[in-house]
C-alpha cells in the first residue's frame, strides 16, 4: 500500500466556505429575552414592533434574540450564565431565584408597575370537542377514567399555577386539598417539562381528556388546530397568574444594554405592548382594553398567590421544594 | 446442531422476523419523516429550510462538526495507538475512559460542562470576568459534542490495530525509522479504511447529537441552536412541516454519511483483496 493518507486536505479547503459567518452589520444592537414556553408567538409579534419603533427613534438596528422553555429551567440557565438582558418568566418565584444569586436586584418586583407583570393570565381546561367527559369544575377532573395532561411543577411555571388553582378550588369545596391533588396527579399519564410540551401531547398526540392550560395557550391551540376539535372550559374558580418580567442587572451592566432592556420592558405596558398581549390572549393590564376584549376574557373568580398562599416564597417552600407536598403526593408510575 | 441443519421453515421465520423488525423500527420512521416533510410539497419544505433561523441552525451544526470531528480524529487515533501499540501503567483506565461517553447519558455529559463552566460552577465567575462565554455559546456546544463523540474513532480503529499487532512497527524500528515515521508510513496506512469509517460515524453522531447539546445550548434562536434542537423548537411552535423538513435534511445528512461508509468499506475490501 503506497498511497499516502490525506483525508483532511480537501476538507480543510472546503471548511472556510462552510464556516463563513454572515458579517454582522456595524451598529446592530442585540438584546436577549429569556422567556417561558407559551410566549413565543406573542414576543415574536412584540419584538418586531419594538425593533421598528426603536429604529425610528434611535437610528439603531436591533436584533432581539429569544430563548423559550419551561420557566424553572430557563431561570436555571440564566443562573448558570445564559446572558439574558431581560427575563420574562411564568412566575415571580423564578425571577426571585435569579435575584437570590445576585444577578437581579432584590426589589425587582417593585421596579415596574403591577408587580412587574405587564399582563396576566389564568388557568383553564382544554377538552376534546363537546366536552365528552362533562368537565365543568375542578372536582370533575378526578372522576374515574379522566386522563389529565399537565406539565411538571418542578420545571414548569404553568404547572405550578395549575397545581395551586386546583388546591384553591379543593379548599373552597371543603375537600382535603392534599388528598385531592394526590388523586388528580394519579390521573396524569405523562408530565412534560414545559407547558408547550403538554399542549403538543394533548393536541398533537391525542393523549388525555383534558389539558390544564394557560388561558392563552388554550386559545392558541384552538387557533392553530381549528375550533372544531377542542373546547375551552372556564372553571368557576381559578388563579390570577402574574407572569413576571425583569431586567437582569448583572448582565445588562456588563453588556451595556440597560437602556435598551428597560425600554423593552416599559414598552410592554405601552398601548402597543398591551394590544399585542391581548391579541395573543394574555389579559392586558389596561382596563379599557380588557373591557374591549371582554368576550375573549370572561370574568371568573380568581384567587391570588399572595391572598391564598402567602406569596410565592411560601408556596414554593411548602409545595414544590424537595420534600414538599408535591414530592409527597406524586410517585411516577404509580 | 449448527444453523445450516435447522429446518428451512425455521430459517425463513428468523429471516422474516429480522426483516420485519428492520422495516418497523428503521425504515418506517424514516419514511414517515420524509412523507411528513413533503406533505405540503417540496417548495414548502425548501422554504422552511431556507428560513434564516433554520439556516443559522444548519450552519451551527456544520461548524460544530467541522471543529469536533477533526479533533476527535486526532484524539481517538492517539488513544487507540497508545492502547494497541504500547504497554504502560494505567492502560486499562485509559480504555475505560475512552468508552466512558458511551455509558454516560448525554444529558449528564451536558450537565458536567454546566457544572464546570456555568456561572455557579468552578470556572464560571473567572471566565465571565474576562468576558469569555463557554456554555450557552459555540465553545460549550463543541465541548459537549467532543465528549459525546470521542469513542467513535478510537473504538473503530482499536480492534484492527490490536489485530495487526506490533510486528510491522518493530520491523520498521529495527530498520531505523523514527516514531513519527513509523506511525505515518506503517501504522496509518494499515488502518486508514477503519479510520475513515470511524470519522464518518463520529460525524454522523456529531451532527445528530441532541441531549448533551440541549443542556449547554441555551436555545437562543438563530444563535446557539443546532439542527436537532431547531427541529424540537419548530415542532413546539406548531410548525410541523418545517420541523419534519429540517428533520428530513438531518436524516439525509446521516444517510449520506452511512452510504459513504458503505462505499468505502466495499472499496477497501477490493483494495485489500488486490493487495493480498
Amino acid at each position: 500500500m503506497r498511497s499516502t493518507f490525506r483525508p483532511g486536505r480537501r476538507a480543510m479547503l472546503a471548511a472556510p466556505a462552510l464556516l463563513a459567518l454572515p458579517a454582522r452589520a456595524q451598529g446592530v444592537r442585540e438584546l436577549l429575552n429569556v422567556s417561558y414556553d407559551p410566549t413565543r408567538e406573542f414576543y415574536r409579534d412584540y419584538n418586531a414592533g419594538f425593533a421598528r419603533e426603536w429604529q425610528a427613534q434611535h437610528r439603531q438596528t436591533l436584533r432581539i434574540n429569544t430563548s423559550h422553555g419551561g420557566s424553572g429551567r430557563q431561570a436555571r440557565s440564566v443562573i448558570d450564565g445564559l446572558a439574558a438582558d431581560v427575563v420574562t418568566l411564568a412566575l415571580a418565584y423564578d425571577v426571585d431565584a435569579i435575584a437570590e444569586r445576585g444577578l437581579i436586584a432584590r426589589d425587582w418586583i417593585t421596579r415596574l408597575p403591577q408587580n412587574s407583570a405587564p399582563y396576566t393570565s389564568t388557568i383553564v381546561f382544554l377538552t376534546r370537542k363537546g366536552n365528552p367527559k362533562g368537565l365543568r369544575d375542578w372536582p370533575d377532573l378526578v372522576k374515574p377514567g379522566v386522563a389529565i395532561i399537565t406539565p411538571n411543577p418542578k420545571t414548569s411555571g404553568g404547572a405550578r399555577w395549575n397545581y395551586l388553582a386546583a388546591w384553591a378550588s379543593a379548599q373552597k369545596h371543603g375537600q382535603n386539598p392534599e388528598e385531592f391533588l394526590a388523586r388528580l396527579f394519579r390521573q396524569v399519564p405523562v408530565l412534560d417539562t414545559g407547558a408547550r410540551g403538554s399542549t403538543t401531547t394533548f393536541v398533537q398526540r391525542g393523549q388525555g381528556d383534558v389539558l390544564l392550560a394557560w388561558e392563552n395557550e388554550a386559545h392558541l391551540a384552538l387557533q392553530e388546530f381549528g375550533a372544531g376539535q377542542f373546547d375551552i372550559i372556564y372553571p368557576p374558580l381559578s388563579i390570577l397568574a402574574e407572569p413576571s418580567v425583569a431586567v437582569v442587572d448583572g448582565n445588562v451592566d456588563r453588556r451595556g444594554t440597560r437602556d435598551l432592556a428597560e425600554a423593552y420592558l416599559r414598552g410592554l405596558y405601552a398601548p402597543a405592548g398591551q394590544e399585542a398581549a391581548a391579541k395573543h390572549f394574555y389579559r392586558p393590564r389596561d382596563q379599557a382594553l380588557l373591557q374591549k376584549n371582554a368576550e375573549r376574557f370572561p370574568t371568573l373568580e380568581l384567587v391570588t398567590i399572595d391572598g391564598a398562599f402567602g406569596g410565592w416564597a411560601e408556596a414554593q417552600r411548602v409545595h414544590f421544594n424537595d420534600g414538599g407536598v408535591f414530592d409527597r403526593i406524586y410517585r411516577p408510575g404509580r | 446442531m449448527n444453523a445450516t441443519e435447522d429446518p428451512l421453515w425455521f430459517r425463513a421465520l428468523l429471516v422474516a422476523l429480522a426483516v420485519l423488525t428492520g422495516l418497523l423500527l428503521l425504515a418506517l420512521p424514516l419514511a414517515a419523516v420524509f412523507t411528513e416533510a413533503l406533505r405540503r410539497g417540496g417548495e414548502a419544505a425548501l422554504a422552511a429550510i431556507l428560513e434564516p433561523d433554520t439556516l443559522a441552525a444548519i450552519r451551527m451544526t456544520l461548524i460544530v462538526a467541522a471543529i469536533s470531528v477533526p479533533l476527535n480524529t486526532v484524539g481517538g487515533l492517539a488513544a487507540a495507538w497508545c492502547i494497541a501499540k504500547h504497554d504502560f501503567p494505567g492502560k486499562r483506565l485509559l480504555v475505560t475512559l475512552v468508552e466512558l461517553p458511551f455509558s454516560v447519558s448525554p444529558v449528564i455529559s451536558g450537565l458536567v460542562f454546566v457544572l464546570i463552566f456555568g456561572l455557579q460552577g468552578w470556572l464560571g465567575p473567572w471566565l465571565q470576568a474576562r468576558g469569555i462565554q463557554v456554555i450557552f455559546a459555540l465553545p460549550g456546544l463543541v465541548l459537549a459534542t467532543l465528549f459525546v463523540t470521542f469513542p467513535f474513532v478510537a473504538r473503530t480503529v482499536l480492534p484492527l490495530m490490536q489485530d495487526q499487532g506490533r510486528a510491522e512497527e518493530e520491523a520498521a524500528a529495527t530498520l531505523g525509522a523514527g516514531g513519527w515515521q513509523i506511525f505515518r508510513r506503517v501504522t496509518l496506512p494499515n488502518i486508514r479504511w477503519a479510520l475513515l469509517a470511524g470519522v464518518l460515524l463520529c460525524n454522523a453522531r456529531a451532527m445528530g447529537e441532541f441531549g448533551a447539546v440541549s443542556v449547554v445550548s441555551g436555545h437562543i434562536r438563530g444563535q446557539t441552536n443546532t439542527m436537532p434542537l431547531h427541529v424540537e423548537i419548530l415542532y413546539n411552535e406548531y410548525q410541523f412541516a418545517g420541523a419534519f423538513a429540517v428533520a428530513a435534511l438531518l436524516a439525509l445528512l446521516g444517510l449520506v454519511t452511512l452510504a459513504a461508509k458503505a462505499v468505502l468499506e466495499r472499496w477497501s475490501g477490493r483494495v485489500a483483496g488486490e493487495a493480498g
